[in-house]
C-alpha cells in the first residue's frame, strides 16, 4: 500500500467521521483536514514529472482548503454564536449507515466504470464516489446553512480527488479557474450566512420556508 | 474582437466598484452596454479571429447566444439606469409586508451586473470545456448578489436556495467534465484535451460508458441551472424576490448560458452516434418540465411566480427541440432567442407594475389599463407572444419544434406538449386579462405616478423585435440558424 492509498483511506475516514460527527467545529476541522491531505493528491500522482506549477496549485488548494475555508466557517460560528450541535434530520447512527451503504454503492459504480487509462490506483474512482455520495447526503440531511456548506466542500473534495488523481494533464488554466470559483463560492456563501443569521436570528435552514407554491 | 468582448465589460465592472457618483455609474453601465451590442453586431459582419490557441472562438451557436444576451442586457440596463435614477432613497419600503428594508449598494449592482455579461460572454466564446465551466460557474457567482438586491428575508432565502442548488449541480457538471476527459483517455498523445473541436472529430473513439455517464452527469449539472423539472426548484423563488430587469436576465440570458453548455455536451453525443440515448433523456426531462410547469401555472396567484414557471415550460420546450434533433434543433435555436427576447419583455413590464400596485399577487392587480396604458397593453402583448399567438416569434419557432414532432412520428410527445400548452395558455390568460381588465383600486388610481421613458422604452423595443422575428427571419439570420442545425447534428 503505498501513499496515494493511504491518503485515499483517509479520506475515507473523514467522510465517515462527518457523517457521525454531532459537533460543528470538529466537522469544520475534519473538513479543513480532508482538504489539506488532499493537497497532496496532485503531488503524488505526478510523481514523475513533477513541475513547478503542480507544486504551487498543490499548496494554492491546500492553504485555501485547509486554512481559509476553516478560518472563515469558523468567523460565520463565532459571529452567529452558534450552539455547537449539527442538529441533523437524520440521526447520526442512520447517517453512518447510509455512509457504509454509499461506500458500498461507490465501489460497485467503480466496477462498472473501467478506467480505460493507467490510475495511480485501483481506488481511487470510489473513493471519489464516496465522498460526492457522502457531501450529498450531508447537504440534504442537515439543517444548517454551514453543514450545507460543509456537505459542499466535501462533494467538491469528491470531484476534486477524481480530477486531480485521475487525469494526469488537466490544463493550468481549468483548475486555477476551478479554484477560484470553489473559493469566490465559498466565501459568498459566507456572506450570505451572515446576513442570514443577521435576518432571521440563526441559520437553520428549515426556517427558510416562506417561498413556496 | 473576442478580448474586447470580454475585457471591456470586466473593466468596466470592475471600475463600478470604485466610482463614487451614482450618475458616472449609470453611464458606466450604458456605456459598456452600447460597446458589448456594437462589437457583437461587428461580429456578425467580420467573424473574429480565435484567440488562446482555439480556446476563445465564436462558432456559430456561440454567436448566437452570445447576440440575445448582448441584446437583452442592453435592453435591461437602459431600464436598471433608469430604476437606480428614480430609486435614489436609500432605504425603501417593502411592497408586500410593509416593513423596511436596503438595497444593495448601486456601485455593487452595477459592478456585479457587469461582471455577469463578462460571464456569460466568456460562456458564448468557450470551446474547451473546462473553461465554460469555470464561466458558468461564474455566472451564478456574480449573479447571486443581485437576486439578494432588495436586503430582505425572502430574497436572502431565494438567494440561498440558487447559490446552494446551482453550486451542487455545476459541482456535477464538473465531474461530467472529467467524465468526458475520461472517455477520450487513451487515445494517444493529448487525448485528454477537452477541446469542442478535438472531441467532435474524434468523437468515434470515445469510450462509450464513460461518455454516456458524463452526459447524464451534463444534464444533471447544467440542467439544474437550466431550470429543467425536477431541478428548477430554485428558479421560481429567484426569478419572483430577484429586481424585475434581473429576473429578465436571469431566465433571457443566464438559462441559455445553461442551455449552451448542454448543447455542446449534445453535439459530441450526435458526433459519437449515441445521440438516440442522449435525445431520449432531453426529450424526457423536456415533458416533465412542461408538465410541472403546467400544473404550477394554472391557478398561480403571484404574477413573477407565473413568468417564472413560464421559463420552465420554454426550457422544456428547448429541451424536447434539441433532443427530437432535425428540424427541432433549428426550432430550438430560434424558440431560444424569441423566449428570451419575450421573457425581457414580460419582466420588465411586471417590474412597472410591481412599482405601481406594489404587489405581486395577481388577484390585488387590476385595471391595469387605466393605470398604466402602455405598460397594459405590453403587458398583453407579451402574454400574446410567450404563449405563441401569431404573428409573434414564438408561434413561428414553436411550431418549427411540432413539426419535429409529427415528422418523427411522435405523436404521444406531440399530443402531451400540445395539451400542456394548451392549459398553460388559458391558465396565463386568465391571471393576465383579470390584471389588464377591470376597475383599478381606488387608492393605486390615484397615487400611480405617470408611465417613465425607461420603463416603457426597452420592452417596447422587445416587442417589436419579437414581432419583427415573427413576420419574416432576416437572411443573415436564417443563413446562421441552417449552418448552426447542420454543425449541431440535426441530422437525426
Amino acid at each position: 500500500m503505498g501513499w496515494i492509498e493511504f491518503i485515499l483511506v483517509l479520506v475515507v475516514l473523514t467522510n465517515l467521521k462527518l457523517l457521525a460527527s454531532s459537533r460543528l467545529g470538529a466537522s469544520i476541522r475534519v473538513v479543513a483536514r480532508q482538504g489539506l491531505i488532499l493537497g497532496a493528491l496532485p503531488l503524488l500522482a505526478h510523481q514523475d514529472a513533477l513541475s513547478l506549477q503542480h507544486v504551487a496549485l498543490a499548496a494554492g488548494s491546500g492553504v485555501i482548503k485547509g486554512g481559509v475555508f476553516p478560518w472563515l466557517l469558523f468567523r460565520a460560528v463565532r459571529e452567529a454564536e452558534l450552539t455547537r450541535e449539527v442538529e441533523p434530520y437524520v440521526g447520526y447512527l442512520t447517517s453512518l449507515l447510509a455512509g457504509v451503504g454509499a461506500l458500498g454503492a461507490a465501489f460497485w459504480m467503480g466496477t462498472r466504470l473501467p478506467v480505460p487509462v493507467e490510475v495511480v490506483s485501483r481506488w481511487l474512482v470510489p473513493v471519489a464516489m464516496f465522498s460526492i455520495l457522502s457531501g450529498l447526503f450531508l447537504i440534504i440531511s442537515r439543517k444548517r446553512a454551514l453543514n450545507q456548506v460543509l456537505g459542499f466542500l466535501v462533494l467538491e473534495n469528491g470531484v476534486f480527488t477524481f480530477g486531480a488523481g485521475v487525469l494526469v494533464e488537466t490544463p493550468q488554466l481549468v483548475e486555477v479557474g476551478v479554484l477560484l470559483d470553489v473559493f469566490v463560492g465559498v466565501f459568498v456563501m459566507g456572506i450570505i450566512i451572515f446576513h442570514i443569521n443577521r435576518e432571521f436570528d440563526h441559520i437553520d435552514t428549515d426556517q427558510l420556508s416562506a417561498l413556496k407554491d | 474582437m473576442i478580448l474586447a468582448l470580454l475585457i471591456i465589460p470586466a473593466l468596466a465592472g470592475l471600475l463600478a466598484f470604485g466610482l463614487p457618483t451614482p450618475k458616472a455609474r449609470r453611464a458606466l453601465l450604458l456605456i459598456t452596454a452600447a460597446i458589448h451590442a456594437g462589437l457583437t453586431l461587428a461580429c456578425w459582419r467580420i467573424a473574429p479571429q480565435p484567440i488562446l490557441r482555439g480556446w476563445l472562438a465564436l462558432d456559430e451557436a456561440g454567436l448566437w447566444f452570445l447576440s440575445i444576451t448582448s441584446l437583452l442586457f442592453l435592453a435591461v440596463a437602459v431600464y436598471a439606469a433608469g430604476y437606480l435614477a428614480s430609486e435614489s432613497n436609500p432605504r425603501s419600503t417593502d411592497l408586500e409586508e410593509g416593513f423596511l428594508f436596503d438595497n444593495v449598494p448601486a456601485a455593487v449592482f452595477v459592478g456585479c451586473l457587469l461582471l455577469f455579461l463578462t460571464a456569460m460572454t466568456l460562456v458564448t466564446v468557450s470551446q474547451h470545456f473546462g473553461l465554460q465551466w469555470v464561466a458558468i460557474e461564474a455566472t451564478t457567482l456574480a449573479s447571486a448578489p443581485l437576486v439578494y438586491f432588495h436586503r430582505h428575508p425572502r430574497s436572502l432565502e431565494a438567494t440561498w436556495k440558487y447559490l446552494l442548488i446551482c453550486s451542487v449541480g455545476l459541482a456535477l457538471a464538473l465531474l461530467a467534465n472529467f467524465f468526458l476527459a475520461m472517455a477520450a483517455a487513451g487515445n494517444g498523445p493529448n487525448s485528454h484535451s477537452l477541446m469542442l473541436s478535438e472531441l467532435v472529430a474524434r468523437a468515434g473513439e470515445l469510450q462509450p460508458a464513460w461518455l454516456r455517464a458524463a452526459f447524464i452527469l451534463f444534464l444533471v449539472g447544467y440542467g439544474t441551472k437550466m431550470g429543467l423539472a425536477p431541478l428548477h426548484t430554485w428558479l421560481p423563488d429567484a426569478h419572483s424576490e430577484a429586481p424585475s430587469m434581473v429576473s429578465a436576465l436571469l431566465s433571457g440570458a443566464l438559462l441559455n448560458c445553461a442551455f449552451l453548455g448542454i448543447v455542446r455536451a449534445q453535439q459530441i453525443c450526435v458526433a459519437a452516434g449515441c445521440d438516440a440515448f442522449a435525445g431520449d433523456l432531453l426529450v424526457a426531462l423536456g415533458l416533465l418540465s412542461l408538465g410541472v410547469a403546467t400544473i404550477f401555472i394554472v391557478g398561480q396567484a403571484d404574477y413573477k411566480r407565473m413568468l417564472a414557471y413560464s421559463s420552465v415550460e420554454h426550457m422544456g420546450l428547448l429541451a424536447l427541440g434539441t433532443g427530437l434533433g432535425g428540424i427541432g434543433v433549428l426550432g430550438a435555436m430560434l424558440h431560444a432567442a424569441n423566449h428570451s427576447l419575450t421573457k425581457g419583455l414580460l419582466f420588465l413590464t411586471a417590474g412597472n407594475i410591481l412599482t405601481r400596485f406594489k404587489t405581486k399577487s395577481a388577484a390585488h392587480v387590476s385595471g391595469l389599463r387605466q393605470v398604466a396604458p402602455v405598460t397594459g397593453v405590453l403587458w398583453l402583448t407579451g402574454f400574446l407572444a410567450i404563449t405563441g399567438l401569431p404573428p409573434f416569434g414564438i408561434f413561428l419557432s414553436k411550431l418549427t419544434i411540432l413539426r419535429a414532432m409529427f415528422n418523427g412520428g411522435h405523436w404521444w410527445i406531440a399530443t402531451g406538449t400540445l395539451l400542456c400548452l394548451t392549459l398553460i395558455f388559458v391558465g396565463m390568460a386568465r391571471v393576465v386579462l383579470n390584471m389588464t381588465l377591470g376597475e383599478p383600486p381606488p387608492t393605486t388610481a390615484s397615487s400611480s405616478p405617470p408611465e417613465q421613458p425607461w420603463e416603457i422604452g426597452p420592452p417596447l423595443v422587445l416587442a417589436v423585435i419579437v414581432l419583427l422575428l415573427g413576420l419574416a427571419i432576416p437572411g443573415p439570420l436564417n443563413t446562421l440558424l441552417t449552418q448552426m442545425t447542420t454543425t449541431l447534428g440535426g441530422g437525426r
